[in-house]
């Protein structure tokens, strides 16, 4: 049994210098079989082996990561976490990941500093503020909570904003959600991985699959670069590169891999305390607690696995940062990065079975897989440990490609794609 | 951000192009005897590939003709530039 973190614990190290903390993992050579694998040690991999263990009784299982566990996307999105999305399904989905999110440091025994901060959109044009008075509706419906905000209260709530209507873009309105907010990336998969692996989950780093075995249509296993690993169920969460894994399956995805690029800029004491996304214009600002700006840009419109992005996506957004945020045009960007999502032609994720028997994927999180995390580990490991999607994740399979029946969520979500 | 050497006008900014995704995607020629499943792999299954794939670009502030490239999508680099009705470089 691990020592619980508290204030005691916090005290009792402090005595020995913090030099005695236990480990939060252990780093164990892959067995020969295991109950079920998952490819990928991101926040949501690592969801999904926590859940597992945890809700299904799966303890046999292992994690398996080609470089470090929350090396890739986890440690390189801009931590929003919000559920105001238009259609049911997405808005199920979500608010459901949401309300995990809710109590997820006590549950998890670590601090994931979760700050329900709000999440303001703002609107630009007629059409905005049609489309965002229209979402707001729909999100009430679904028991969301959300509300419209006019220029003069989106200024009263965020001050700093530049609310003339002389600008190129005015700002006419926008939509808030309270509950929304961010949590700090690296926290949740640690949290995540040091909660699977006491109840007995293998986290196997530097270990990248090369193949998947199987016979007929039934999965038998994944060759990697620790050697050959037996078993009967497979979770691919590979983000940016599923289609490269699904390949080794012989399967195709409906996926779309590039680049988007996100900035920090240098820390400074507390100027913005809510995050703010204008999709028209491309920008999204939020403050970290070490008191950096947070920056979102956009994707790229051409494949790429190069985790580089363009130059002249950050300069668009940071010409539309400076021109909402007079007050930020003397600071500094301090790095800049990009990672490799995965994009569906719905802009909604999968989270589905396939026509493989015990090969699963939960892929196509685009440019918002953050903020689903704890939702999507728990409905995916619902998936993998009963070979049936749970009803909230239903709507996310690989077959409406083939039935038409897409979860269209360009667009309509708020967000910038 | 790389230049490209558009066929028609020479090397230019990547800014003025715009990518066009998977390219030698063969139109259906009797679209109305598709299955579900050939529509759906016609309209989304995709390729995606990490390493040489051939896909379209458009150079769309410049001449805005299109053309096909072959690019090494894990560096980003360009291996071979042809015109639209060309067969793909096979080296």
């Amino acid at each position: 049994m691990r020592n619980k973190y508290s204030i005691f614990s916090l005290f009792k190290n402090a005595l020995s210098y913090h030099e005695n903390w236990q480990r939060a993992w252990k780093d164990p050579a892959p067995k020969k079989e295991y109950d079920a694998v998952i490819v990928g040690g991101g926040g949501h991999g690592l969801a999904t082996a926590y859940y597992l263990a945890k809700k299904h009784n799966m303890q046999n299982i292992a994690v398996v990561e080609k470089g470090w566990i929350g090396g890739g996307n986890t440690g390189r999105n801009t931590t929003i976490i919000r559920s105001n999305y238009l259609w049911d399904a997405s808005a199920g989905l979500y608010d459901h990941a949401l309300k995990i999110w809710e109590g997820l440091s006590q549950e998890l025994n670590y601090n994931v500093m979760f700050s329900q901060r709000g999440v303001m959109n703002l609107a630009h044009n007629l059409q905005d503020v049609r489309d965002l008075k229209r979402r707001t509706h729909a999100n009430r419906l679904n028991g969301i909570d959300a509300v419209y905000l006019n220029t003069e209260e989106v200024k009263k709530f965020c001050p700093i904003i530049n609310t003339s209507q002389d600008i190129r873009y005015p700002v006419l309105g926008g939509t808030l959600q309270r509950r929304a907010g961010t949590a700090r990336h690296d926290a949740v998969a640690w949290g995540y991985a040091r909660g699977a692996d006491e109840m007995g989950v293998d986290i196997i780093q530097n270990c990248e699959v090369k193949s998947i075995k199987r016979s007929g249509d039934i999965v038998e296993g994944i060759d990697t670069t620790k050697g050959f690993i037996k078993t009967k169920k497979i979770g691919v969460v590979a983000a940016g590169h599923s289609s490269v894994v699904a390949n080794m399956a012989g399967l195709k995805l409906p996926l779309e891999s590039k680049p988007l690029q996100a900035l920090v800029s240098e820390p400074v004491k507390p100027i913005i305390d809510t995050v703010v996304m204008s999709n028209a214009v491309h920008a999204y600002v939020s403050q970290s607690d070490k008191g950096e700006l947070v920056i979102g840009a956009g994707t790229d419109d051409y494949i790429s696995y190069s985790q580089k992005g363009s130059h002249q996506i950050v300069e668009g957004t940071l010409n539309a940062i400076l021109e909402l945020y007079p007050i930020f045009s003397r600071m500094r960007m301090l790095r800049q990065w990009g990672g490799i999502v995965d994009i569906c032609p719905d802009a909604s994720p999968i989270l589905s079975k396939t026509s493989i028997k015990g090969l699963y994927f939960n892929c196509g999180w685009g440019t918002g897989g953050f903020k689903a995390t704890p939702g999507s580990g728990d409905l995916f490991a619902h998936t993998i440990a009963n070979d049936e999607p749970h009803k909230l994740n239903a709507a996310f399979n690989l077959n409406r490609f083939v039935s038409g029946d897409l979860v269209d969520e360009h667009g309509a979500a708020a967000v910038a794609h | 951000m790389f230049l490209i050497n558009c066929p028609y006008c020479g090397e230019r900014d990547q800014q003025e192009f715009k990518a066009g995704g998977e390219a030698h995607i063969e139109r259906p020629k009797q679209p109305t005897e598709l299955s579900d499943d050939e529509w759906a792999e016609y309209l989304f299954m995709r390729k995606n590939i990490k390493g040489v794939q051939f896909e379209r670009w458009n150079h769309a502030h410049g001449c805005r003709k299109w053309f096909n490239m072959a690019r090494d999508t894990s560096n980003d680099e360009i291996k071979a530039i042809y015109k639209m009705g060309e067969k793909p470089p096979t080296q």
